[in-house]
């Protein structure tokens, strides 16, 4: 009851004309939005890590896997090769086949991207021994 | 080691194929024969040493449909739209019925004569003469305006 009278009180307005040096800081930036954006290349890089992480285990590949196909993108590259690896250090070549698809059907419309990661990709999987589903043929009904 | 409580099945992760979680949380295959036992064995090794066809078979222990089988489009609409003419017939059909079972005679007012007399008392009675009927009638030449 008493604290609204104190507030507005002698002292208690010089406290609030004040200028406080931790407040213009603040009034610097933006007040409603915290954080940075995380660029391309950052988002990248986070996600070759993960997925290099030496001892991943096969809930951290699903999940990772599960993670980033929610996205509104296709993985770059370098992402599925750490992915990849990461399924033979598991030992799980049926994972490693069906990120193939994944990535093929999160193309979607785009055509050119998947023939794209394909021919990035060539060496890791000529290097692992993974057959892509077309090679497989599973790509077709 | 679990006490008293009884597992129940559907509490336990399930395997579903899903396009936007592309890794399922457990094998489609949970009991594996003694030659996927030995294919899982082999997996261990040099993937270049295995053929296509241990290649997919150990893509089938893994998954059930593959994106392919996933994405397919199935003829079912048609049978969707089979059953929603037919019954859409069938309540014609009884509409029909009921208009010759049912229903008395239709009303006097559905008369043409009636209708007739209805629609010269409504320009009579300068009925909605701004936008509607009346503004639409020649009231001099005693006809409908060109």
């Amino acid at each position: 009851m008493f604290r609204a009278a104190v507030r507005l009180s002698v002292s208690g307005v010089r406290s609030l004309t004040r200028t406080q040096p931790g407040c213009q800081a603040l009034l610097a930036s933006r007040g409603y939005s915290h954080g940075k954006q995380e660029t391309d290349e950052e988002f990248d890089a986070r996600w070759v890590t993960y997925f290099n992480k030496p001892d991943i285990d096969a809930w951290e590949l699903r999940k990772g896997m599960n993670t980033l196909v929610c996205y509104d993108l296709v993985p770059e590259p370098k992402i599925l090769e750490a992915a990849l690896r990461a399924c033979r250090r598991l030992n799980d070549l049926a994972s490693a086949i069906r990120i193939l698809e994944a990535v093929k059907d999160k193309a979607g419309p785009h055509k050119d991207i998947y023939p794209y990661v394909i021919q990035e990709l060539k060496p890791v999987l000529e290097e692992l021994g993974i057959s892509t589903p077309e090679e497989l043929g599973i790509d077709k009904l | 080691m679990f006490g008293v409580a009884k597992i129940e099945h559907y509490t336990l992760p399930a395997y579903f194929d899903a396009r936007d979680a592309p890794l399922p949380d457990i094998r489609y295959v949970q009991n594996l024969s003694p030659e996927q036992k030995s294919l899982k064995e082999k997996e261990m090794g040099p993937w270049a040493a295995l053929s296509n066809e241990e290649k997919i078979a150990l893509y089938r222990i893994s998954f059930n449909q593959s994106f392919a089988e996933m994405n397919r489009t199935t003829p079912e609409w048609k049978t969707v739209f089979g059953a929603l003419m037919a019954l859409i017939g069938l309540t014609g059909l009884i509409v029909i019925w009921q208009r010759m079972y049912v229903y008395g005679p239709v009303p006097h007012t559905f008369d043409p004569e009636y209708k007739a007399k209805e629609l010269q008392r409504m320009l009579d009675m300068r009925i909605n003469p701004v936008q509607g009927i009346s503004s639409k009638w020649d009231y001099e030449n005693k006809q409908w305006k060109k």
